[in-house]
């Protein structure tokens, strides 16, 4: 198990996050503030701006909004697209990985991919694979990467039930290592673990 | 996190850039197919006399090496784009500069870097002089580097709208003028029995600024592009 060099406070604080889009104003007035071991659930109708949220607080989009983001640790974003090249295999998919992590080994990736269910398929090309194979190539970076901060985007579209599962357990695991998770989902998340819920309509973290 | 060094990334994103293209030979071998296919259509033009066709080649030469850069440069970022590539590269904590870099490198290699190793046989269909082709190579090298680099920048820009072909060529374009002139210019001057080596420095001059600029103004696009 791994644990992470407890920083002193918050690993990602936002003040005061207003978004306007297309003359509607999406949300406004969010503060935010995840400490270690912090599970934050963003919630929202569709096209109430969670991913828009998501992209700000990664740093992915950087002008339109107002407010201040500040990210004090190295996060792992993954994105509603799993960058996974159909034309690697997916362990050439996660040792080439662009996020630009640190070089991971053979035993680790296969590990990684064993571990999201992949178990023989690590030199297939990704292309051979189905849609939810696809976002488990992209879920096995939760397994490989030393980031404590991680956003994820609709982290359970297209996993079947006992993957899910699998990945709320791991989930936990991250979180109980003082790891935080802000994660935006339409299921209901049943991770072993005290869950802060962001709702996004009246700004209100409880 | 540890992450990779700098230097060891763009490794890693040159070598999967490389192993990328060369599983899609056809993307490899398209631009310079249609290199070889305009080469034949201006016999077929300008008609067959060997002296004509000769006097024409240098220009011809380069014009068409331009549009095939042309051709190939709008598709750099574009797949990485859709698959959410580019938004992880956005996000690595290495510097942006040298990860462009790396990009425009494996696209240039797979395109520019052919196209000048395979122009000696272009030449010879034109039937340009022989004592012009070291210049022609040479210069087809330095100056389809430069195309690559700037074309680098409108592919960036251009990366988030469904159709940017036809737009990426109107933004780049005049930026290649420059290039067409000293590169064809060093192609003459060879043809006229006066030294190349003044126009390919100048081309070099070119690249040193390209390389030095254009990774800039390209992370910068992508940054614009990825901020939907």
């Amino acid at each position: 198990m791994r644990a992470y060099a407890a920083p002193g406070g918050a690993l990602l604080e936002a003040e005061g996050l207003s978004l306007e889009r297309g003359g509607r104003q999406l949300f406004s007035g969010i503060d935010l503030q995840v400490g270690p071991g912090e599970l934050v659930q963003i919630e929202g109708a569709n096209g109430a701006g969670k991913t828009s949220l998501l992209r700000i607080l990664a740093g992915l989009s950087r002008y339109g909004y107002s407010g201040r983001v500040s990210r004090h640790a190295p996060q792992l974003f993954l994105g509603h697209h799993s960058a996974v090249k159909g034309l690697l295999s997916p362990r050439e998919n996660l040792a080439w990985h662009i996020a630009g992590e640190a070089e991971f080994s053979a035993g680790e990736i296969d590990q990684a991919l064993a571990a999201v269910g992949l178990y023989g398929y690590e030199d297939v090309p990704s292309h051979a694979l189905s849609a939810g194979q696809h976002r488990r190539v992209n879920l096995a970076r939760l397994y490989l990467s030393r980031a404590p901060l991680w956003l994820l985007d609709e982290p359970f579209t297209a996993i079947d039930r006992s993957g899910v599962a699998e990945l709320e357990a791991h989930l936990a695991l991250h979180l109980a290592a003082g790891g935080s998770v802000l994660l935006t989902s339409h299921q209901l998340v049943a991770v072993p673990y005290p869950l802060l819920r962001l709702d996004l309509a009246t700004g209100l973290l409880q | 996190m540890r992450a990779a060094s700098s230097a060891a990334f763009c490794a890693r994103l040159l070598r999967r850039q490389l192993v990328l293209g060369l599983r899609r030979p056809v993307e490899i071998g398209n631009p310079l197919l249609f290199f070889a296919m305009v080469i034949a259509l201006f016999p077929l033009g300008l008609g067959p006399a060997p002296d004509t066709l000769a006097a024409f080649a240098p220009g011809i030469l380069w014009i068409v090496a331009l549009l095939s850069n042309l051709l190939t440069s709008e598709g750099v970022f574009r797949g990485d784009f859709e698959d959410g590539s580019l938004e992880q590269l956005l996000l690595a904590p290495q510097p942006l500069y040298f990860s462009v870099l790396a990009y425009v490198l494996a696209q240039w290699l797979l395109t520019g870097f052919l196209l000048g190793l395979l122009s000696p046989l272009f030449a010879l269909m034109l039937g340009l002089e022989p004592a012009a082709i070291p210049a022609l190579a040479g210069s087809l090298l330095l100056g389809t580097a430069v195309l690559s680099l700037v074309g680098g920048i409108g592919a960036a820009l251009t990366v988030g709208l469904r159709r940017g072909g036809m737009l990426i060529s109107l933004l780049i374009l005049p930026f290649y003028m420059p290039v067409l002139i000293f590169g064809s210019g060093a192609v003459q001057a060879a043809l006229a029995g006066a030294p190349a080596a003044p126009y390919l420095a100048i081309l070099g001059a070119m690249l040193c600024m390209a390389v030095a600029l254009a990774p800039l103004a390209i992370a910068a696009g992508l940054r614009i592009s990825a901020d939907t």
